[in-house]
């Protein structure tokens, strides 16, 4: 069998060495009933410059990959397992103060809801100075002034009036952009974003999904963005890795995750993606509901939802094995699927 | 999934059919409602246009979407529908006879009528009831015995594919989300509604479940002749459940259409940028610039005349001065209207469409 290779991607991409270097992760919470494993075996590499998508609904364990490359999991009482490399760093064996200084310096972090992420009770541009003062140490009249520089980056207008507001005077739209600024504010080489357009209405989450794209290929900064949401990965990512029951079980080039998927999960989630019309067509399903992770099934975690489960499935964990160049899927028997593959 | 109502025996009367199959289901007409918030400490009083004059018909078995973003009303109005929050102004015809009238209240069989579902699964149930006593708490406020409540509970449960063997004595909370929902849909059922009022009833909901509780909502109207406004903030979900779309900007309604002629031919630019606002799901038809920049405006101070007009790539100043009416925009009927100066024959916008002299005695 072939066990995929954290090294191979970044071998393809030439010699340049990957921003970000997952192998191994697993994070367990305690429960009620003892340890509950949310990611079990996380691979990853991201080289620089690249925009990777982690794909997934909720309890997949996207979110959880994503807090653990800033070490946000041991505050939380989580036991993580494996290597994160952030640049060559290991985050697992940073100290706390190595820690906050990673935070919002090399890697900058956008939240879903920036009313949570933002401190109400100060003004938005002394929020975003601090952070550079903090991490620069330049003055506060030169931080103001970066403040005010980043306002434009993220295209906020009247952006003398904007620095001076409160989180909760800004509308939606706007409160990220501001939050996008922030994490910006100290040039990181590589951006985590969660679910960062999801609360925002249509016509706004187009404008900052564009703008994060813009951002990302002007500065050549690496991003790791998280939805589950297939249109808003199809319209950023460079490579998507689906994740299900806490592992990556595809991982490949946006194109061909997406429009050629090879495991039976990512295609059953193509496959019900609401469109047409109910006169011309029934929508696909996928049966049963997401998986209960601290109860999973022995051998493939997606195999009592499959369509296409054999009885070795139902033994047999499958390790991700690659498809095609730079496309590797966990799934026993995803070769021989392909003919059959339902439209 | 297979539903069967045919062998259940439900404890309440289906409600009688007045009107005729031509007479519209639900006909809304002029509703408005203001919301006064106090602005501070010493700050005035500041009043919110949360639903502005708005009128829609919801024919018999028909789907009626409303789609708009957060804020542009929707949600309000489907609570003044439903009589849930009391309307200012306007009134309600159901089945050819007068709902309510504002600040009256809806009693009896009137209340079994229109039922709502919730886009918050889990709030809109009460967690220390079991699913059984949930579903049977409806019919028996209207005068069903415990018993027979009970026995059709389990047989709803069962209806909308969760076994009553296994959920019965369940509680909301050992429920996954897509469960939650089945079972606020079944609750409403439970009193034999004629329109349900769906709130963003998917959108909690993970992709992979949406698309079950869709096919569920599609048999339960079909086998029990339902009709259903359904409120989302997703095109694809209201494209496809709707037969008809209304969409709302700022409390009003700027565009109606068949389902197939507005996402065929949207003629509000509104409608136009909220299309295509919409990522693809195909990594190759990326969204080059976005169709529209900044937020929607705060609907405390709306704009003068048409309200998206400061958002609009093609507002003049007859934009300014008044508002535009929701016309029909074609002579055959098929009923798409839309609120567009610029849709508008003769109305001194300069993108609007000339009028041939043969039209402009029907026009005027």
């Amino acid at each position: 069998m072939n066990i995929h290779d954290p090294l191979s991607a970044s071998a393809r991409a030439g010699a340049s060495a990957p921003i970000l270097d997952i192998s191994g992760l697993a994070v367990a919470y305690r429960g009620g009933a003892g340890w509950t494993q949310v990611v079990r075996g996380v691979e990853l590499s991201l080289d620089p410059g690249r925009c990777l998508v982690l794909l997934g609904e909720s309890g997949s364990g996207k979110s959880v990959t994503l807090r653990a490359i800033v070490g946000l999991l041991r505050e939380e009482g989580a036991k993580v397992e494996g290597r994160v490399r952030v640049g060559g760093q290991d985050v697992t064996s940073l100290t706390s103060a190595e820690l906050l200084r990673m935070r919002g310096g090399r890697v900058g972090f956008i939240f879903q809801e920036p009313m949570t992420a933002l401190d109400p009770v100060f003004r938005i541009g002394h929020q975003i100075a601090e952070t550079i003062v903090q991490h620069r140490g330049v003055s506060w009249r030169e931080a103001m002034a970066k403040a005010r520089e980043l306002f434009d980056l993220v295209q906020i207008p009247s952006a003398e009036r904007r620095l001076q507001a409160y989180p909760n005077e800004l509308s939606g739209g706007l409160r990220q952009r501001a939050m996008i600024a922030m994490a910006m504010s100290c040039e990181p080489e590589l951006l985590l974003a969660d679910e960062p357009t999801t609360a925002l209405d249509a016509t706004v989450q187009i404008q900052v999904l564009l703008l994060l794209r813009e951002i990302q290929k002007e500065r050549g900064t690496a991003m790791v963005f998280v939805t589950h949401d297939l249109g808003v990965a199809a319209e950023i990512a460079d490579e998507v890795a689906v994740m299900y029951a806490g592992r990556i079980v595809e991982h490949g080039d946006a194109g061909q995750v997406l429009l050629n998927p090879a495991h039976p999960y990512t295609r059953a989630l193509t496959n019900c993606v609401v469109q047409g019309s109910y006169r011309d067509r029934r929508l696909g399903e996928l049966t049963g509901s997401p998986p209960d992770v601290s109860r999973l099934p022995p051998g493939c975690s997606f195999a009592p939802r499959c369509i296409s489960r054999a009885d070795d499935c139902l033994r047999t964990e499958p390790a991700r094995r690659d498809m095609a160049p730079g496309h590797d899927v966990a799934c026993l028997h995803a070769g021989s699927l392909s003919a059959s593959r339902p439209d | 999934m297979t539903v069967d109502f045919s062998r259940m025996q439900a404890p309440l009367p289906l409600i009688e059919d007045h009107g005729g199959p031509q007479q519209p289901l639900l006909i809304a007409s002029g509703l408005r409602k203001e919301f006064r918030l106090s602005d501070g400490l010493f700050g005035g009083r500041t009043v919110v246009h949360a639903v502005d004059d708005l009128s829609l018909t919801v024919g018999k078995g028909e789907t009626v979407g409303i789609v708009g973003e957060s804020g542009c009303g929707k949600s309000t109005a489907a609570r003044l529908i439903a009589g849930i929050t009391p309307a200012d102004d306007g009134e309600i015809i159901f089945d050819g006879e007068s709902f309510w009238t504002p600040r009256a209240r809806i009693d009896g069989e009137r209340r079994r009528a229109i039922q709502m579902v919730f886009q918050d699964s889990a709030s809109s149930l009460n967690p220390r009831m079991t699913l059984t006593e949930t579903l049977a708490f409806g019919p028996r406020a209207h005068g069903v015995s415990t018993e027979k409540a009970r026995a059709y509970a389990r047989d709803l449960l069962g209806a909308v594919g969760l076994p009553p063997a296994r959920f019965a004595e369940r509680y909301p909370i050992q429920l996954s989300g897509g469960q939650r929902q089945r079972v606020n849909i079944a609750r409403a059922l439970a009193i034999r509604p004629r329109l349900l009022i769906l709130d963003e009833p998917v959108s909690a909901l993970d992709k992979s479940v949406e698309a079950q509780v869709l096919n569920l909502l599609v048999d339960l109207r079909d086998q029990l002749g339902l009709s259903y406004l359904f409120i989302s903030h997703d095109l694809n979900v209201v494209r496809y459940i709707a037969d008809r779309v209304v969409v709302m900007y700022l409390g009003q309604i700027v565009e109606e259409a068949s389902s197939a002629d507005i996402f065929a031919a949207p003629r509000h630019p509104y409608t136009r940028a909220l299309f295509a606002s919409k990522p693809s799901p195909d990594p190759r038809k990326r969204v080059s610039a976005p169709p529209l920049t900044g937020d929607p405006p705060d609907p405390v101070n709306p704009p003068s005349g048409c309200r998206f007009r400061t958002r609009c790539p093609i507002a003049e100043s007859v934009c300014a001065a008044s508002r535009p009416p929701l016309a029909a925009m074609d002579v055959g009927g098929t009923g798409h209207r839309a609120a567009c100066w610029a849709a508008l024959p003769g109305s001194g916008h300069s993108l609007s469409p000339r009028v041939p002299a043969s039209v402009l005695g029907s026009v005027q």
